[in-house]
């Protein structure tokens, strides 16, 4: 067995194990240490005679016999470390086959710990993807332009606050289940969103982790609305991405895509998980009618071709079940494909009015575009340089420079790459 | 494990003088000393009362006032027993001040 094929086997498991080890230990940096020491001793052991039969039972007895090994260090050096997490180690069962059933149980024990509503919104996401996606913590600082060092505190801090005001590691009970889901559901698409968003070098696999991810859970808690309308709107956003920008990078909007380098494949996953998760009983779930409104997006043949009314529709829906401001705007848009550029205006300036968007670059460059319709351009000129000024990437202030030019008018905001 | 819920209210919204407010602490309190999870508990006198002490160069310098002035103040607190965070949570969501103000939770540090 090669080194590399040895690294893919590990990667498969180590998610898994570590999740088995954190239970039994009861220590997330014990578990990860000595999973970091079988890994070792698997080069070794494999290298020479090939695969054990069941890698992660393999793994985990390996793991717990080094954090037996490290904790009997510890009582020598420190007589106060309790005898009981020794003996509670030793005493582990033996663990004899693949249990899928239990590697899946504790894999979710995982998830939801390190989404747990206790550690901040930015420590839950790194902590799923470093313990439950195994990504190294340079590749977690890169992809959120941290430093390493910021990334390893951010890290360290979580799994602390988890010991010392013990963060119980269990799937939470049936009354706390919805709302826990909820927030698991929440990192889950801030780690693909993170990724669609940087498209000034954001790191092209968050997208890949977080579908990654929701199929993980899907298949550990199958007939949850929320999670298989997470991942149909996931797999239907992620299907236009080769579309979405051109060669150098710049965007291309919904209008001018290439559809035909849209997946098809993922279009129709993503199809099939919308219509399962709109058919299941009680309140329909928001991501459920995303995924719908993206769906019908991804099923028109070409943009003139959308099935704006019922779009609109689903975004009233949408504002029913999850009022926002963002959606709103998103409904003013759709509202524009129907019944014209001046009653969508007169949606975002009451939304402007009402000041919870006024930051938003987005808001700005839709006012933008209906006054362009109405060939009001002096406005619209006004509006996109609005935009241009409060657009938090490169490649969007470059699309938003290129339809000012296409009004004619020459943006006031200096270009920050030519100062 | 024992955990510190720190009962932060605004002053103005203060109502333990109500006694729909007296009676809900009461039957709240009543119900965690009943279940084991009650280890001590108090109502503190208004933010007005407290005087700050601070030794420096072996100097106590003592001031009129809470350490920091803050929108809302400790109000009272109890220390419970719970077996993990979410245990500890649901009880602080339970108290009446919850409503209106903030309980932040402590977990009470375990000297080894």
């Amino acid at each position: 067995m090669t080194d590399t094929e040895i690294e893919a086997a590990f990667r498969r498991e180590a998610g898994s194990a570590l999740a088995t080890l954190i239970r039994l230990l009861g220590d997330f940096d014990l578990a990860e240490d000595s999973l970091q020491d079988a890994f070792a001793g698997a080069l070794k052991a494999w290298r020479r005679s090939g695969p054990p039969d069941h890698p992660r039972a393999w793994l985990i007895r390996a793991a717990r016999n080094r954090a037996v090994d490290q904790l009997r260090r510890r009582v020598r050096l420190n007589a106060k470390t309790p005898m009981l997490t020794i003996d509670a180690a030793l005493a582990l069962p033996e663990i004899t086959d693949d249990d899928d059933d239990i590697a899946g149980d504790d894999t979710l024990r995982l998830i939801f710990t390190c989404c747990h509503p206790a550690l901040a919104m930015e420590a839950r996401v790194a902590l799923t993807l470093r313990t439950v996606c195994g990504l190294a913590t340079p590749s977690i600082a890169r992809a959120f332009l941290v430093s390493e060092e910021t990334m390893a505190q951010r890290l360290v801090r979580a799994k602390a606050k988890i010991k010392a005001a013990r963060v119980p590691y269990r799937v939470p009970p049936p009354e706390l289940l919805e709302e826990r889901l909820e927030g698991v559901l929440a990192v889950i698409y801030l780690v693909f969103t993170e990724d669609y968003a940087g498209i000034d070098g954001g790191d092209r696999g968050l997208a890949d982790e977080a579908i990654r991810l929701a199929r993980l859970v899907g298949g550990l808690m199958p007939g949850q609305a929320g999670v298989e309308g997470l991942l149909a709107l996931m797999l239907l956003q992620d299907a236009r991405r080769p579309a979405r920008t051109d060669a150098d990078g710049g965007i291309v909007r919904l209008e001018d895509q290439d559809r035909s380098l849209w997946d098809r494949g993922k279009i129709a996953e993503g199809v099939r998980l919308v219509e399962t998760a709109l058919a299941r009983p009680g309140r329909p779930n928001s991501y459920a009618i995303q995924a719908a409104i993206a769906a019908l997006h991804g099923q028109a043949a070409r943009f003139e071709a959308t099935d704006w009314p019922q779009i609109a529709g689903l975004y009233e829906v949408l504002l029913r079940v999850h009022p926002s401001a963002v959606i709103e705007l998103n409904h003013a848009v759709a509202v524009s494909m129907v019944d014209g550029p001046t009653r969508a205006l007169n949606l975002i300036d009451s939304l402007n009015a009402r000041g919870g968007l006024t930051g938003y670059h987005l808001l700005h460059a839709a006012r933008a575009e209906m006054l362009r319709r109405l060939e009001r351009n002096d406005e619209a000129a006004e509006a996109f340089r609005r935009a241009l000024s409060l657009a938090p990437t490169e490649a969007e202030r470059r699309f938003l420079r290129g339809r000012l030019a296409g009004l004619g008018a020459a943006p006031l905001v200096p270009n920050p790459n030519q100062i | 494990m024992q955990y510190l819920l720190l009962i932060y209210i605004a002053e103005s919204e203060e109502r333990m003088g109500d006694p729909a407010e007296h009676a809900a602490y009461g039957a709240f309190t009543q119900d965690i000393v009943q279940k084991g999870q009650f280890k001590a508990g108090d109502a503190l006198q208004p933010v007005a009362t407290a005087t700050t002490v601070r030794v420096r160069d072996g100097k106590t310098l003592t001031t009129d006032g809470p350490f920091a002035e803050t929108r809302e103040q400790l109000g009272g607190y109890y220390l419970i027993e719970a077996k993990d965070l979410d245990e500890a949570t649901g009880i602080a969501a339970r108290i009446p001040g919850a409503k209106r103000g903030s309980i932040e939770v402590r977990p009470v540090r375990v000297l080894s």
